[in-house]
């Protein structure tokens, strides 16, 4: 176990330093370099530019100087400093910007992941078991639907009707009141009254992959010798099913974690943006239009970061739960 | 006991059974037919995509056409019979007028379906000259109003009173062919590099799923937003539309290169590819001769069901207003204007294009399904 875990810290090292450099080519991507821009909307506003502090600034992001001193230098600040670079727009340093809205994106997500797995685990049992019952039917063409609306669309469409019934708009993920407040019992139902929304977008196209896998692995673990002979011995049905086939099939259910979190940060973006979420996700579009490069390179890049960290966790949960994994050769 | 007088038959009276030979092609589509769904998508998928082509025909207004007369005009649907006074009905294809109300309160003029009027709607109707898809010159629309300056909204109008169903017709255009457009340029550069890695395998293969995988582990609509916002801002519409084909086959390219990957894998080793090699075929003959059009309907069947994820992801950049920009008419930017709550109660008909992307997303993921059940020889 413990040799899988290191191999595959050391992949996942890999990847974030992959995924570092990926962002950083997109920070570099537009023409222009960040400091001309900066200068460039200083002198639209007006200010005076200091000379010194162009100088100072040349010299701490490297410009002019090879891309790859470039990146150096981005990098190191991120590592040793944890100095994301500043954004300009904002005027401030890109950390005082982003943790918070980070962590909201992360409570949204988890709590999809969440939802997700409570909603798609008993429904896909129920619809193995009951195959070509009218739950199953409802149940396969939920999820096809489900698949095919995009994610934002359906955010519309809630937010419509929740404005044509109820008459109220959703959006946002907390009362003004409790906008800056400390997390109290008020708080959280605040939240919840807010989240559901998000949440139950999120989960969608999820839960209906999910419960399309669970039902065609369990399909596949029913017909084995093994469930009859449970049956056989005069275990209930409940407890036949329930103990053996299902826990055999909810095996390879751990491991799309690995690519269902991807879509979800994915997803996760453009829902905030359409629900106006004080998540990552509109803050990132604000600074891709406004060409705000650090602050759009670091929220890919821990974007990307979380899905990774994501991933190694599913991968970790699966080589616990099912040790042909965790012994077999990679 | 009688003479049983043996007769050779005659050589021509034979009756001569004519060896049918079903191509793969015959093979796949009756195998295609039994499945239902697929079929009906199929025909779904054609009828979307012939919309597409003859999209000025069909639309009945330029999409660019607006009229602040009528802004916000809810959707006129179409009557084909008319009601005389005496109850009788006759065949008369019409669209009700409207009746506009300043709400006072709101400031702004609403409007109403008024039953009373009839605006004749002639089919075939003529118009002014255009070029069909750009080329054939025509002057006659599939749909038309017969009075100039009447007003025809089917589908509705939008902010600036243009025409809901022209500009859907035309994006349609669009979101289709950039899904096409974007899956070819993948095909093209998946068929390669799969290709490569899995004839050749060794360090180029391992190198080339190190690189899939991650980038399918990455979260594409960043990824995607951050490509497409370094795209400058004074490119044209042509330059933007090239632009993000190319960015959405950037990724999309790593789906297809795994799974001509995995068929090249599986098929190096079977014996007529061995018995090519020992004929002393070469490389290219072998992969393009023997290999690929064994599995050409598989990755064709894998293409299909690329393109759902191409439409969806114009739709969703566009959406965000960092993909294709106003002038041009897709899905995605007709989304855009659907974005706050406000427009959304006082014109909801602007969802439309939505339904129209889960309907053709649908249709194609039947479609693909069944194609790939069908492809595979070894399915039923």
């Amino acid at each position: 176990m413990l040799g899988f875990i290191g191999r595959r810290l050391i992949a996942m090292v890999l990847t974030m330093w992959a995924v570092s450099f990926v962002a950083f080519a997109i920070i570099q991507l537009p023409p222009g370099d960040y400091l001309t821009t900066y200068m460039a909307t200083l002198a639209a506003n007006g200010d005076r530019v200091d000379p010194a502090t162009i100088e100072a600034l040349r010299q701490q992001y490297g410009f002019g100087e090879p891309y790859i001193v470039q990146y150096w230098k981005w990098i190191s600040g991120i590592v040793l400093r944890g100095d994301f670079g500043q954004s300009f727009e904002w005027k401030a340093p890109v950390t005082s910007l982003i943790w918070g809205r980070l962590g909201n994106s992360i409570l949204l997500e988890g709590l999809a992941v969440i939802v997700m797995w409570l909603v798609a685990v008993p429904i896909g049992i129920y619809a193995a078991v009951r195959k070509y019952s009218l739950g199953d039917y409802l149940a396969t063409i939920g999820g096809f639907i489900g698949l095919a609306i995009p994610n934002f669309f359906f955010a519309l469409i809630l937010m419509y009707l929740s404005f044509i019934w109820f008459g109220e708009t959703i959006g946002g993920l907390f009362s003004p009141q409790y906008e800056a407040a400390r997390w109290s019992p008020g708080r959280v139902w605040d939240f919840l009254s807010h989240a559901w929304a998000p949440v139950l977008v999120l989960s969608m196209a999820g839960t209906a992959e999910l419960i399309r896998i669970l039902r065609a692995n369990l399909l596949d673990e029913l017909k084995k010798p093994y469930v009859t002979t449970a049956r056989a011995k005069g275990l209930s049905e409940f407890r036949t099913i329930l103990k053996y086939p299902v826990r055999v099939a909810l095996n390879p259910l751990i491991s799309t974690i690995g690519w269902l979190l991807p879509a979800l940060v994915s997803s996760s973006v453009i829902v905030s943006v359409v629900l106006n979420l004080p998540t990552a996700g509109p803050l990132l579009l604000r600074s891709l239009t406004s060409q705000d490069m650090f602050l759009a390179g670091a929220i890919i890049m821990l974007l990307g970061m979380l899905t990774v960290i994501g991933t190694l966790v599913s991968d970790l949960l699966l080589a616990w739960i099912d040790p042909r994994i965790r012994y077999g050769s990679k | 006991m009688a003479v049983q007088t043996l007769t050779r038959p005659a050589v021509d009276t034979v009756p001569v059974v004519r060896a049918k030979r079903e191509s793969q092609f015959d093979l796949m589509w009756r195998r295609f037919r039994q499945h239902r769904l697929a079929l009906v998508s199929l025909w779904i998928v054609v009828a979307f995509y012939l919309v597409a082509i003859f999209a000025e025909f069909l639309a009945p207004t330029d999409p660019g056409a607006y009229s602040a007369r009528y802004t916000y005009a809810p959707p006129q649907g179409i009557q084909l019979f008319s009601t005389g006074e005496d109850g009788s009905w006759r065949l008369a294809p019409h669209v009700n007028g409207y009746a506009s109300e300043i709400d006072r309160k709101a400031m702004r003029r609403t409007f109403v379906i008024d039953p009373e009027v009839e605006i004749p709607v002639q089919f075939l109707a003529p118009s002014e000259p255009y070029l069909l898809a750009g080329v054939i010159p025509m002057s006659v629309k599939f749909i038309g109003v017969t009075e100039a300056r009447a007003p025809f909204y089917i589908l509705g109008a939008d902010r600036l009173g243009r025409d809901l169903l022209s500009r859907l017709i035309h994006g349609t255009r669009i979101s289709l062919s950039i899904g096409l457009a974007g899956v070819t340029l993948s095909l093209f550069f998946g068929i390669i590099i799969g290709g490569f890695a899995g004839y050749y395998g060794g360090w180029f293969d391992s190198a080339v799923m190190r690189v899939v995988e991650f980038i399918r582990s990455m979260p594409t609509i960043p990824l995607w937003l951050g490509l497409a916002a370094a795209m400058p801002k004074d490119w044209s519409a042509l330059q933007t539309y090239f632009a993000i084909t190319i960015i959405l086959s950037l990724i999309g390219w790593t789906e297809l290169a795994r799974v001509v990957r995995g068929r090249f894998l599986s098929l190096r080793t079977e014996d007529f590819v061995t018995a090519a090699q020992l004929d002393g075929a070469s490389d290219w003959r072998i992969i393009t001769r023997h290999m690929v059009p064994s599995f050409m309907s598989h990755i064709i069947a894998a293409a299909t069901l690329a393109i759902p994820g191409m439409i969806l992801a114009e739709t969703a950049l566009s959406f965000l207003g960092l993909g294709l920009q106003a002038p041009i008419v897709s899905w995605g930017t007709l989304l855009q204007d659907a974005q706050n709550i406000r427009t959304l109660a006082t014109a909801p008909w602007l969802l439309t294009p939505g339904l129209c992307v889960v309907v053709v997303i649908l249709a194609m993921n039947f479609f693909g399904d069944g194609l790939r059940d069908a492809a595979d020889p070894h399915g039923r």
